[in-house]
């Protein structure tokens, strides 16, 4: 009962602040809505046994990335400038293709019967991902660290100043 | 909550709101975030899936959390990158609109 409260909970945070983030017309509240929506997509992982993708998710995604995303606002937002509007003229095709997209994702994820088997809820999944990560996975795994390297060096490259 | 189909209608609401909010923002930073959105969206479903589709042992695929985890550090590289891009724009032409930074060149 009060695990099922607290996923429809989550569900409803993760939305909202969702919708927040695209429509609001600060950038800052963007930003803070957003952290809120990391937060309840970690909530669903919980709720979906990863308990290591969800540790992931709040350090990565809440300590670092929405961290780059407020330092750019600060940095790229003139407090004299007018304040303009944040949106384009194309709000109303967009809400279209918002309303056609959602209609039909959802007439996939109800007409297609998904296969699934009840499984037994696992006491870590540590350890299994980072078995599969050496084994099973290890040359996407050394792939990604050379990429991350490149955007790292990529990253200083473009914003350091020219002389 | 142990319905596929809830996580499933999680996830198609946060692409579409992530899709509405690259194709109507102005502002290249909140182009990023929409970006982020989606990024989440494919996520959900990566781990709903590993969650709901077990293995005939009767544990859970954890092929899905590895997608997962290399989803969480693109996303982390592509930020860093877009971030430098989007201040080197401000820099240049002053302005991060993305309609107005149309040209490669000054």
């Amino acid at each position: 009962m009060i695990t099922e409260f607290a996923f429809w909970f989550i569900v409803f945070m993760t939305v909202i602040s969702a919708g927040t983030v695209v429509l609001s017309n600060q950038l800052v509240y963007s930003a803070v809505a957003l952290l809120f929506t990391l937060f309840g997509v970690a909530g669903l992982y919980v709720f979906l046994w990863a308990d290591f993708i969800a540790g992931v998710q709040i350090l990565v995604y809440v300590g670092g990335i929405l961290v780059l995303i407020i330092f750019g606002i600060m940095l790229t937002n003139r407090i004299t400038s007018v304040r303009l509007s944040q949106t384009n003229v194309q709000q109303g095709v967009g809400a279209v293709v918002l309303i056609w997209l959602f209609i039909f994702l959802s007439m996939v994820i109800t007409k297609t019967p998904w296969l699934t088997r009840p499984a037994v809820e696992p006491i870590g999944t540590t350890a299994g991902v980072g078995t599969l990560l050496l084994t099973k996975y290890l040359l996407p795994f050394e792939v990604i660290s050379v990429l991350l390297l490149g955007a790292l060096i990529g990253a200083a490259v473009l914003s350091r100043k020219e002389n | 909550m142990d319905q596929l189909n809830n996580y499933l209608f999680v996830a198609a609401i946060l692409f579409s709101l992530g899709v509405f909010g690259v194709v109507t923002r102005r502002n290249g930073i909140a182009v990023l975030m929409g970006v982020e959105l989606i990024l989440n969206a494919a996520n959900i479903n990566f781990i709903a899936f590993s969650r709901f589709g077990a293995t005939a042992a009767g544990n859970i695929n954890l092929d899905g959390h590895v997608f997962g985890l290399l989803v969480i550090v693109l996303a982390a590289a592509e930020a860093a990158v877009a971030l430098a891009i989007i201040i080197n724009i401000y820099n240049n032409m002053n302005t991060i609109n993305v309609d107005e930074a149309s040209s490669l060149k000054q």
